[in-house]
C-alpha cells in the first residue's frame, strides 16, 4: 500500500461563522438543547476513562443522560492520563506576564506548526480558564504560593508562566478529580461503569454509529451495547513504536476499529518525540520513562567530541565536550522545542557520539548548575526526578550526568472530528488524544491535559445535544439487530483466529519488531526511502504474525496474551497508514520531519501551498489503497511564519 | 543474573491454587521486576505453558496497577517503590523469590497474581469526591489555600490506589487508602461542606469490605508513595467528630 | 516445575469463605452494615468506634495500672504504709459518700472498662480475621509491625488470665491458702516468697509492659490525637509509661525474692 486516491470534495470541519472570539458562544446558542426531563431518555456510550473520557462521562451523567463508560483497566482511575507529570496550561494570566486567551491560542497554533484548525484552538484557549476553576473546586491540590494563590510555572519553552501543576503528578491529580466526579455519578446511578472491558468494534447501521461490541476481559464474554451516541476517548497510539513513554496498555484498537467502520483517521504521521527520556538499557526494555522537560532548565546537554571517547564523563575535559544545542542554537540553547532537541540528539547518536553502554544517549549534566546554585537548590527543584532516575538506572545524577534520549511520547494524529468533535460517522465522537485534536503537527507541553479536559468537561457536553435533540422518542437500536449480531460474530471470529494460529512467536515479539520498523523508518526523521521500506516490511510482518503468532489459553478466560495479540494486530494495520501518511506529506512540520524537506541548517521546511490541510484517511480494506480527504486549513487570525529558534 | 521464582498460579477465582517454581537465567540487573515477568512469560510461552497473569500498565509507579507480594512484602523490599519500579539490582544473583497475589477477602483473585480491587472504587464512590457539577465552579483564586495546607493535601492525594496497604496489613484493612482520600478532601477548604458526611460514608463502606486498624504501620511501610498514617488519625478524628457534630451549625467557625 | 502446594483443606475452607463473598463476576460483596442506627449504636458498630472505645477504656486502665503500682510501691516503705493506703482507698470521698462506695464505683467502672476493652478487641479480631480468610502462603516479612503490635492479642490474653489469678490470689484469696483478709502486705510477701508465683507476676507484668508499649502509643492514633508538633512525644510517652509500669511492678516480687522486702 503505497498508493492512495484523493477525494475530490474537501472535508468540511463545520466551523461556525463569525469572528473567532464569538464562534463558540454563538455556536452553543445555535445548538439545539435537550430538555432536562428528556435527557435520561438518551443513552450515551463513553469508551475510555482518561481525562477526556472520565470528564465527559461525569459531565454527561450530571446533565442527566444515561451513560455507560468502559475502560480496559481494573479501575477508571488507572487510565494513562495518570502518568502526566508536568502540568496543565490555562490562559488565566495570574502572573500578569502578558498572557491572554489570544496568546495561548496563538502559541498553540504556532507551536503546532500551523497544522491545526484555528477555531478549535481558540475555543480550547477559551475554556482553559474554566478548567482550572473546575479542577480547583473539585479539590485538585494545585501548587500554591505562600500567599495561598495558585502557582504557575513556565513550561516547554513558553514565554509566559501559564502552567498549573500539582508537584510532578499533575495528570494524576487531574484524573483523580474527574474520576471522583465520575464515581459520584456511578453512585447516583447515572453512569454505569464497565472496567476491564475492552471495546473491540464499533457498530454502524445505515452509516450511523449505534453501539459497540466489547469483550469482558475477565470472562472473555463478547457482548454488545447500544446507544444514541458513542464517544471514543481511548487515548493515543504511541505504542505502535513498542517503546514509548505510554503505559503498556495504550492501544489504537478502539480508534482503528472505528476507522475500519468508516471513521476517517487524520494525520497519523504526526507523532511527538520527547527529548528527555531514559534510554533503553537492554533488549528486555518494556517501556521508556520520561524525565520531566523542566530538567532542561538547569541541565546542559553534551556529548564527547570524539566518538571513540570512552572515558567516564567526569574525566572528559571541557575542551573535549560538545554542547551541541548551545553551539547550534545560541539564543535558546538547551531550551529549544522538543522536536528540535530530539532531532539534534538523534544526529549525535547516529554519528556515533552516543554515550552509555549501548551508546544510545546523550548527557544531561547538572554539574555546572550544582556548582552555581548549590546542591540544595537542585535538590529542591528536581529531587523526586533524580531519585526516580537513580531507581531506574542505579546511577546518581548528582554525581554522574544523566543519560537521556528521545522517545515517542504523544500522538497528535487521531480520528478526524468536526468542530462538534463528531467524526464523519454521525453519532460517533472522539475526544482527547484519540482525536486529531487541536495540536496540529506538534503539541506544546502541558496542552494535552488541557485539551482532554476541555473536550470532556466543556465541549462535548455542549455539542452533543445538537445531535441528540432531533432523535427524541427514538429508542437505541436493539443489540439483537443484525448489525450487532454480525459485529459480534466478527469479533469472536477475530479472537478465535488469533488463538488458532498456535505459531512459535509471542505477540510481544511481533510488537517489538513492528516498533523497530516504525522507529527506524517513521521516527524522528523520515525519508521517502525509509518510508517505502517500512511500507514493504509492515505487510510482511503482518503476514508472519498471522502465520506464526503464539497465543495460549482460551478466549473465555482472563487471557492477557490474547488481549495483547489483538492490539498488536491492530497496530500492524495502523502502522501502515501512519507510514503512508508520512510518505504522502512531502513537507516537514512539527513532529513530522522529512529529511528531503529541510532548510540549509537542518530545520523543518513547511510547504504551506500544498500541505496546509488536515489529511483524513478513509479505510477501504486491509492493504488496500485508502482514500485521502483533505480539510483545508485556513488561517485568518494568525500569520503563517517559519519557526526559528536560532 | 539468575533467579529462582516461586509463583502463585491459580486458574480463576474459584480454582485451587499453588506455587510453581521457575528459574530464569540471563536476568539483567537493570531490568524491572515486571520485565523479569515479561521474560518469564516469554519463556513459559515457548515451553507451551500459559503465561502468568499479573496487572500492570504505566510501569512508572503511578497508575497503581501492579500488585505483587514479593518475599512476603507488598511491592517487595524497596521502600517507597511500586513493583514496576523495583529493579533486579536489588536482588542477589541466585536469589529465591516468592511471589504471591495480594490477599484479602475483598480482593478476590482474578487469576494468578491479578486480583479484583473494585472495592476501593466502591469506597470512593460512597463519598470520595466534592460535589461540584461541571461549570458550577467559582473563580479558582477566590479561595486562598495556605501553601502548607495544599502541600499536606497533596501528600494525601498522592495515593495511587494500588491496595498495597490492604495487602500489607495483617488485618486486611484499607485504612490508609481511605484515610488518604478522606484527608485529601477534608483538609481543603473546598471539602468542608461535605466533610462529615464524607468521612462517615467512606468509613462505613470501607468497613463493609475490609478489616480494622490495629496500628501495625505495615501499610505505611508498604505504601509506594510513603503516605503517612497520620492521615488515619485524622480520619479517625473526623469520624468521631461526625458522631457528635451538630451539622446544622457546621458553617460556623 | 512442580506444584508444590495445592490448596489444603484448611485453606479451602478459607477460599470457600472468600468465594461465598465473591459474585460470579469475581467482584467482592460487601458485608452490608445496617445503616441509619442511632449514633451510639452506629458508632459502636464501626471499627473506628470500637477502637475509640478501646482507647478510652485503655486510658482508664492505664490510670488504674499507674495508681495501683504507686500504691504497691509502698511496700518499700513499710507494711503500715501499705495498709494505710488500703484503708484510704475505702475512705475516699468520705463523708460525702459512705465508706467504700467510691471504691465500688471505681471497681464497677474498671470492670466496665475491662469488659468493653475486651469485647471490642474480640470483635475487632473477628472482623480482621474475616477480612483475610486466606493467609499468605509464602509467609510474611514484616517491616514495621513490631513484636508488641503483633502480640497485642496474646499479651492481652495473658494479662486477662493473670488478672483473674491475681484477684483469686490477693483479693479473694481463693487460690491462696495463707490468705488473711485485710492484710495485703503479709499476703503479698507470702505469695512472692514462692518463686513460681513470683515468676507468674513477673511474666505477666512484662506482658503488660509490652501491651502498654503499643497500646499507649496507638490510643492517640485511635482518638485521632495527632499533630506533627507532638507526634514524636507520643512514642516517648508510651515507651516511658510501659517501662515505668513494668519496672515498678516487677521490682516488688524481685524485692521479696531477694529478701529486700520481707
Ligand atoms: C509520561 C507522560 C507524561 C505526560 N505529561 C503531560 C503533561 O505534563 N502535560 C500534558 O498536557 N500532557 C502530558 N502528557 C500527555 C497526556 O497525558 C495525554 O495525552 C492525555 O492524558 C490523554 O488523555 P486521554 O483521556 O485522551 O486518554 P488516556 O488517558 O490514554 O485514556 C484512555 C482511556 O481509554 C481506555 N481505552 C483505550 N482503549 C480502549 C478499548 N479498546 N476499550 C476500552 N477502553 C479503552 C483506557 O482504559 C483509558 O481509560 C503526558 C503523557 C505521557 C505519556
Ligand atoms: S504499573 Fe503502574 S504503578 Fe506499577
Amino acid at each position: 500500500m503505497t498508493n492512495y486516491t484523493t477525494a475530490s470534495e474537501p472535508l468540511d470541519g463545520k466551523v461556525p461563522p463569525g469572528p473567532i472570539e464569538h464562534k463558540w458562544d454563538d455556536h452553543k446558542f445555535a445548538t439545539k438543547l435537550v430538555n432536562p426531563a428528556n435527557k435520561r431518555k438518551f443513552e450515551i456510550i463513553v469508551v475510555g476513562t482518561g481525562l477526556a473520557g472520565a470528564s465527559a462521562a461525569a459531565t454527561l451523567g450530571e446533565l442527566g443522560y444515561k451513560v455507560k463508560a468502559f475502560c480496559f483497566q481494573d479501575s477508571p482511575r488507572r487510565a494513562h492520563s495518570i502518568a502526566a507529570q508536568g502540568g496543565i496550561n490555562a490562559a488565566k494570566n495570574y502572573q500578569s506576564d502578558g498572557d491572554s486567551i489570544f496568546r495561548l491560542f496563538y502559541d498553540t497554533v504556532k507551536g503546532g506548526d500551523y497544522r491545526a484548525r484555528e477555531a478549535n484552538v481558540y475555543r480550547l484557549a477559551q475554556v482553559s480558564v474554566d478548567i482550572i476553576d473546575q479542577c480547583t473546586a473539585q479539590g485538585v491540590p494545585f501548587a500554591r504560593e505562600y500567599g495561598g494563590l495558585l502557582d504557575n510555572r513556565s513550561f516547554g519553552g513558553a514565554q509566559v508562566s501559564r502552567t498549573f501543576y500539582a508537584r510532578g503528578q499533575t495528570g494524576q491529580q487531574l484524573l483523580l478529580g474527574s474520576y471522583q466526579a465520575l464515581e459520584r455519578q456511578i453512585n447516583l446511578g447515572t453512569v454505569e461503569m464497565y472496567p476491564r472491558t475492552e471495546m473491540l468494534d464499533l457498530v454502524v447501521k445505515d452509516g450511523v454509529a449505534v453501539g459497540i461490541v466489547v469483550r469482558d476481559l475477565i470472562t472473555g464474554e463478547v457482548s454488545s451495547h447500544s446507544a444514541h451516541a458513542v464517544v471514543l476517548a481511548t487515548g493515543g497510539y504511541s505504542n505502535a513504536f513498542f517503546l514509548s513513554t505510554n503505559a503498556k496498555g495504550c492501544n489504537v484498537t478502539a480508534a482503528w476499529r472505528a476507522h475500519r467502520k468508516g471513521a476517517y483517521f487524520a494525520n497519523p504521521c504526526y507523532t511527538q518525540i520527547h527529548p528527555t527520556c531514559i534510554p533503553a538499557s537492554d533488549d528486555f526494555q518494556s517501556k521508556l520513562t520520561l524525565m520531566s522537560e523542566s530538567l532542561r532548565n538547569d541541565g546542559r546537554i553534551w556529548v564527547p567530541k570524539d566518538p571513540g571517547d570512552t572515558r567516564s564523563p567526569d574525566l572528559i575535559p571541557e575542551a573535549d565536550r560538545d554542547y551541541y544545542l548551545e553551539r547550534r542554537y545560541p539564543a535558546f540553547g538547551n531550551l529549544v522545542p522538543r522536536d528540535v532537541a530530539s532531532r539534534a540528539s538523534k544526529r549525535e547518536v547516529d554519528d556515533g557520539r552516543g554515550v552509555g553502554p549501548l551508546k544510545n544517549g546523550v548527557y544531561l549534566d547538572f554539574a555546572e548548575a550544582i556548582g552555581r546554585l548549590g546542591r540544595h537548590v537542585i535538590e529542591e527543584r528536581y529531587d523526586n526526578l533524580f531519585q526516580m532516575y537513580e531507581r531506574i538506572t542505579g546511577e546518581d545524577p548528582y554525581r554522574v550526568p544523566m543519560r537521556i534520549y528521545p522517545a515517542v511520547h504523544y500522538t497528535m494524529g487521531g480520528l478526524w472530528v468536526d468542530y462538534d468533535l463528531m467524526t464523519n460517522v454521525p453519532g460517533l465522537y472522539a475526544l482527547g488524544e484519540a482525536n486529531f485534536s487541536d495540536h496540529g503537527a506538534n503539541r506544546l507541553g502541558a496542552s494535552a491535559l488541557m485539551q482532554g479536559l476541555a473536550d470532556g468537561y466543556f465541549v462535548l457536553p455542549a455539542t452533543i445535544s445538537g445531535y441528540l435533540a432531533p432523535q427524541l422518542g427514538q429508542q437505541p437500536v436493539p443489540t439483537s439487530d443484525p448489525a450487532f449480531v454480525a459485529a459480534e460474530a466478527e469479533v469472536s471470529e477475530r479472537t478465535k483466529r488469533l488463538l488458532a494460529v498456535r505459531g512459535t512467536k509471542s505477540p510481544d515479539h511481533f510488537h517489538r519488531e513492528l516498533g523497530k520498523i516504525v522507529w527506524d523508518n517513521c521516527g524522528m526523521a523520515r525519508s521517502q526511502d525509509s518510508l517505502t521500506k517500512a511500507l514493504g516490511e509492515i505487510p510482511a510482518l503482518r503476514d508472519e504474525f498471522y502465520r506464526d503468532v503464539k497465543v495460549l489459553g482460551s478466549d473465555m478466560d482472563f487471557n492477557q496474551s490474547l488481549e495483547r495479540a489483538g492490539r498488536v494486530a491492530d497496530f500492524l494495520e495502523f502502522s501502515e497508514l501512519m507510514c503512508l501518511d508520512a510518505l504522502h506529506r512531502e513537507e516537514s512540520c512539527g513532529g513530522h520531519f522529512r529529511v528531503e524537506h529541510q532548510t540549509e541548517d537542518g530545520e523543518a521546511l513547511r510547504d504551506d501551498d500544498d500541505f496546509a490541510y488536515a489529511g483524513a484517511w478513509e479505510f477501504t480494506g486491509v492493504g488496500e489503497d485508502p482514500v485521502l480527504h483533505k480539510e483545508p486549513l485556513v488561517f485568518e487570525n494568525v500569520k503563517l511564519a517559519q519557526r526559528s529558534y536560532k | 543474573m539468575h533467579v529462582n521464582l516461586r509463583v502463585w498460579r491459580q486458574a480463576g477465582p474459584k480454582a485451587d491454587g499453588g506455587f510453581e517454581e521457575y528459574s530464569v537465567d540471563d536476568v539483567s540487573p537493570d531490568m524491572s521486576f515486571l520485565e523479569l515477568f515479561d521474560v518469564l512469560n516469554e519463556q513459559l510461552l515457548a515451553d507451551g505453558v500459559e503465561p502468568v497473569a499479573f496487572d500492570h500498565d504505566c510501569r512508572e509507579g503511578i497508575c497503581g496497577s501492579c500488585s505483587m507480594m514479593i518475599n512476603g512484602q507488598a511491592h517487595g523490599p524497596e521502600k517507597g517503590t511500586a513493583t514496576c519500579q523495583l529493579h533486579m539490582r536489588k536482588f542477589e544473583d541466585g536469589a529465591n523469590i516468592t511471589v504471591e497475589p495480594w490477599r484479602a477477602r475483598s480482593f478476590p483473585i482474578v487469576k494468578d497474581l491479578a486480583v479484583n480491587r473494585s472495592a476501593l472504587d466502591r469506597i470512593i464512590e460512597s463519598g470520595g469526591f466534592i460535589t461540584v457539577p461541571t461549570g458550577s465552579a467559582s473563580e479558582a483564586n477566590l479561595t486562598l489555600i495556605p501553601k502548607d495546607v495544599a502541600d499536606w493535601a497533596m501528600d494525601a492525594a498522592a495515593c495511587i490506589g494500588c491496595g498495597a496497604c490492604v495487602a500489607a496489613c495483617p488485618n486486611g484493612a484499607a485504612q490508609l487508602f481511605t484515610a488518604a482520600k478522606v484527608s485529601h478532601l477534608n483538609i481543603l477548604p473546598q471539602g468542608q461542606p461535605e466533610r462529615y458526611e464524607r468521612v462517615v460514608a467512606m468509613v462505613d463502606t470501607m468497613e463493609e469490605y475490609f478489616g480494622s486498624c490495629t496500628l501495625h504501620r505495615e501499610c505505611e511501610a508498604a505504601c509506594p508513595k510513603e503516605i503517612s498514617i497520620d492521615f488515619i488519625a485524622m480520619m479517625n478524628r473526623d469520624y468521631v467528630k461526625a458522631q457528635f457534630k451538630n451539622r446544622r451549625l457546621s458553617a460556623q467557625r | 516445575m512442580t506444584i508444590q502446594e495445592v490448596s489444603t483443606a484448611s485453606q479451602k475452607a478459607g477460599a470457600d469463605d472468600a468465594d461465598r463473598l465473591a459474585k460470579d463476576t469475581g467482584a467482592p460483596v460487601p458485608q452490608k452494615k445496617q445503616r441509619g442506627a442511632p449514633w451510639p449504636v452506629h458508632f459502636w458498630r464501626s471499627a473506628i468506634g470500637k477502637k475509640w472505645v478501646m482507647a478510652v477504656t485503655g486510658i482508664m486502665l492505664l490510670g488504674f495500672v499507674l495508681v495501683h503500682m504507686i500504691g504497691n510501691l509502698k511496700v518499700f516503705l513499710s507494711a503500715k504504709e501499705v495498709d494505710q493506703y488500703g484503708e484510704w482507698l475505702r475512705t475516699i470521698l468520705e463523708p460525702a459518700l459512705p465508706r467504700t462506695v467510691f471504691l465500688w464505683i471505681l471497681r464497677v467502672g474498671l470492670i466496665g472498662a475491662f469488659f468493653l476493652h475486651i469485647t471490642s478487641a474480640y470483635q475487632l479480631t473477628r472482623m480482621n480475621h474475616a477480612a483475610r480468610p486466606v493467609k499468605y502462603k509464602g509467609g510474611r516479612n514484616y517491616v514495621a509491625a513490631d513484636f508488641a503490635s503483633r502480640t497485642m492479642r496474646w499479651t492481652g490474653i495473658i494479662i486477662g488470665l493473670f488478672l483473674i489469678y491475681h484477684l483469686a490470689d490477693l483479693t479473694w484469696g481463693t487460690l491462696n491458702p495463707h490468705f488473711v483478709r485485710g492484710a495485703p502486705y503479709e499476703n503479698m510477701v507470702q505469695s512472692f516468697n514462692k518463686w513460681y508465683i513470683a515468676a507468674i507476676y513477673i511474666v505477666a507484668n512484662i506482658a503488660l509492659g509490652i501491651h502498654i508499649f503499643h497500646g499507649a502509643w496507638a490510643m492517640f492514633q485511635s482518638l485521632g490525637l495527632n499533630n506533627p508538633s507532638y507526634n514524636r512525644a507520643r512514642r516517648y510517652f508510651a515507651t516511658g509509661f510501659a517501662a515505668l509500669i513494668t519496672i515498678g511492678n516487677v521490682s516488688i516480687p524481685i524485692a521479696v525474692l531477694t529478701g529486700a522486702v520481707s
